[in-house]
């Protein structure tokens, strides 16, 4: 069949691109160019300048058409700005999420659909399965390169048009030993990590830069409202990280834990992780833009949630709620930060998530 | 010349604006001058030898002008020959300098402080406009020579033509220096058309000339800027006093030899037969719902530029290279990327600068080729509109009425 391979140049999805070449369909490569690379590009994150010659190459030596899509002004809206706009908010966002929502599956998508395609492969590390009742969102074979948590807001009609060949990959080496084989010259790259639009510095600086509204620095203080000590910016601050609280907890005689940020006073509020993360009352989370995999059950579902992207499970009960949100009860308090999604499973099974509200 | 044999090897080639395919005289010659060791400036015979066929050259590009053979500098290209008139007639000597605005990147990148001329709705440019904004710029006030005008004969998205004639005599009459980018014209000559009428007539005797050799079936990385009489120039490149000082660095003699045959073989050509053939797939394109920018107005005989409405640029050249059919848009970065047409917005055309492909016939182009990319791309603007991405367009421009 005709399919439009996703490629960001990097060693994942020209595999893809040269196993479907090498099954026989009929393959179009297509990159998609993010942002301006006239800044120092960023070898170890996707999408860098040099990384769109890569994914040509690969394709001009495989034998496939490969094609730029300028999605700079797209990107920018739906990717950049929002992540600016979320830390100016006091909340930690998932740019990959938005990335992977809007530009890769809802432009890109459609871009395939229009071309004539009949699927679009990916390079990112889920399985999709055909379930009794339509196709299904599974971890990984290889657990160590998950990235479910990123693709939870993948539609079920964006999902049975998607096809991702690496879930089905036993590790990593096997995927570089395909590359050799294949004869594709980016067996050797790095893997990209970090969030590829940071190609200077940390994402705070980023982030100040574009809102200089929130930049500067600003009390630590108790719940109760003590001053504590000082910060550099509150786009440096998650809720529920202990880090970067300097000697706070010698102060207080004990470890401390931001519990939230105030953007108008431009505080950060802690209070002692032993007794925050005990606290019965942090035990309800509530979702926005929820994405279900499954017909939402209006009694709820019981299921193990992931509150960050390197986490474990949690147990809880998560209720669908009007206007596209969700309650989820958890049976252990926690501390989600704002911002950042809570996916939802079931054994490997993804069964949908949304993101954390304040 | 036009063939009519249908079946072709390969993805069909209609971007010759982009590149036109090597005449078969002008890889001759190169294969010939290729075999050459000498360097032309070197004084003994294998030297001497390289420096007759380098001179054969430049008489032949020259004389296709109407010039004297000095008047020829060789250059890599036309960018670069559109950069030395910039740098020789501009600021060296120290003219304001005026440009149109859907000047090729050669002319804008190069002059970013110019003054730009306005074109109309069909890409003319705008002659009321020039003579004003000549007036304002009349010498008379201290020693400033009068401004350098830099217009292209014919535009490499549209292929319309300049109103040369007028335009040079406006320069005339407000002492301004005209340079003519004429790198997509000056292979692509026809009696009538408004560069050669220009030529023949006198109008561009005071003008220099860009020219590009890939762009009249000649190879990639060669070009002249003729001057209108031999005189000195500050050069970009010193060098070692090459091309009597106006241009330094040993010059690529196969290259330049390629180039002035490729530009004889293009004035044997009929172009009546493409163009005809080009008013064909035109007709087809129309009919499958393409505006055709600069429908109402003088054009190269082998270009379309045909917006369909409401389906991106990038989307339908997609479409059609994965049919095997090779055609551009406005213009794309080294990355491949697509851009938005520049020349259709400085035309007013809107949303309408990001919807548009450019067709240019090659030189060879076959006829049952052609043929098969208007059905291909009816097939495709057929597909496009059930996906309901096609829209009715307010647009100008025209070309429903064909």
């Amino acid at each position: 069949m005709r399919i439009l391979v996703a490629m960001s140049g990097g060693v994942d999805s020209s595999v893809v691109a040269a196993l479907l070449k090498r099954q026989g369909h009929e393959v179009i490569g297509a990159t998609l160019q993010l942002y301006d690379h006239s800044g120092p590009a960023k070898p170890g994150a996707c999408c860098a300048g040099r990384d769109i010659m890569d994914a040509r190459m690969v394709a001009e030596r495989i034998g496939f058409p490969h094609y730029v899509i300028d999605a700079e002004s797209r990107f920018r809206e739906s990717v950049i700005e929002s992540f600016a706009d979320s830390y100016a908010r006091g909340e930690t966002p998932v740019p990959c999420v938005a990335c992977n929502q809007g530009v890769k599956f809802t432009d890109l998508l459609n871009m395939a659909r229009d071309l004539g395609c009949e699927a679009m492969a990916t390079g990112h590390y889920v399985r999709r399965l055909e379930g009794p009742e339509g196709v299904e969102m599974h971890r990984p074979v290889d657990r160590d390169r998950d990235q479910s948590w990123f693709l939870f807001a993948t539609t079920r009609e964006q999902l049975e048009f998607l096809r991702f060949p690496l879930g089905e990959m036993p590790d990593k080496a096997h995927v570089r030993a395909l590359a050799e084989e294949l004869g594709l010259d980016v067996a050797t790259k790095r893997d990209s990590q970090d969030i590829c639009f940071v190609t200077n510095g940390s994402y705070a600086g980023l982030v100040e830069k574009m809102r200089p509204e929130i930049e500067g620095p600003g009390d630590i203080v108790a719940e109760d409202g003590t001053v504590l000590g000082r910060h550099e910016g509150i786009a440096r601050y998650t809720v529920g990280q202990s880090r970067r609280l300097g000697d706070i907890h010698t102060g207080t005689g004990e470890r401390q834990m931001v519990t939230a940020i105030d953007v108008p006073s431009r505080r950060i509020i802690v209070g002692p992780r032993r007794k925050v993360t005990s606290d019965e009352g942090r035990r309800t989370v509530r979702l926005r833009d929820m994405n279900w995999l499954i017909d939402a059950p209006a009694e709820g579902v019981r299921c193990g949630v992931q509150l960050r992207a390197r986490e474990g499970l949690r147990q809880a009960l998560v209720r669908p709620l009007e206007g596209n949100r969700a309650e989820v009860q958890l049976d252990e308090p926690a501390l989600p930060a704002p911002g950042q999604a809570c996916v939802m499973y079931e054994g490997d099974r993804v069964l949908g998530g949304g993101f954390i509200l304040a | 010349m036009v063939q009519d044999t249908a079946v072709q090897q390969g993805p069909v080639y209609l971007d010759a604006n982009a590149t036109e395919p090597l005449r078969p005289a002008a890889r001759a010659v190169m294969l010939a001058g290729l075999e050459q060791t000498g360097n032309p400036s070197s004084v003994h015979a294998a030297g001497r030898r390289a420096r007759i066929m380098l001179e054969e050259a430049r008489q032949t590009m020259a004389s296709a002008f109407g010039r004297e053979a000095d008047c020829c500098v060789f250059t890599s290209g036309g960018t670069e020959a559109d950069t030395l008139a910039l740098h020789g007639f501009g600021r060296a000597e120290g003219r304001a300098i005026l440009i149109g605005t859907t000047e090729h990147d050669a002319i804008r990148k190069a002059a970013p402080e110019a003054s730009l001329i306005p074109v109309d709705g069909q890409g003319v440019i705008d002659c009321m406009a020039l003579e004003e904004m000549l007036a304002a710029h009349t010498p008379g006030t201290g020693d400033r020579p009068g401004p350098l005008v830099c217009i292209m004969a014919a535009n490499n998205e549209t292929g319309v033509y300049a109103p040369l004639r007028d335009v040079a005599s406006l320069c005339r009459q407000h002492g301004a220096f005209l340079h003519v980018d004429a790198v997509q014209a000056a292979g692509r000559m026809q009696e009538r058309d408004e560069f050669s009428l220009a030529l023949k007539d006198g109008s561009l005797a005071g003008a220099s000339l860009a020219l590009s050799a890939h762009k009249m079936g000649g190879p990639k990385g060669a070009g002249a800027l003729l001057l209108p009489e031999d005189r000195p120039l500050a050069p970009l490149l010193p060098g070692g006093g090459q091309e009597r000082g106006r241009r330094g660095g040993t010059p690529a003699l196969a290259s330049h030899m390629g180039m002035a045959a490729a530009l004889e073989e293009s004035r044997k050509q009929d172009w009546t037969l493409l163009e005809a053939l080009r008013d064909e797939l035109e007709g087809v394109m129309v009919q499958a719902g393409a505006l055709i920018m600069g429908h109402g107005v003088a054009r190269l005989s082998n270009t379309i530029s045909a917006v369909l409405p409401g389906v991106a640029a990038q989307m339908q050249l997609m479409a059609l290279d994965i049919e095997g059919y090779c055609v551009s848009a406005g213009s794309a970065c080294s990355s491949g990327k697509v851009a938005r047409s520049h020349v259709l917005e400085a035309m007013g055309q809107g949303e309408a600068a990001g919807q548009a492909i450019r067709v240019s016939l090659p030189w060879n182009a076959e006829a049952g080729a052609v043929r098969a990319f208007g059905q291909v791309y009816a097939l495709m603007a057929q597909r496009f509109a059930g996906r309901g991405l096609l829209k009715r367009s307010s647009l100008q421009g025209g070309g429903r009425a064909t």
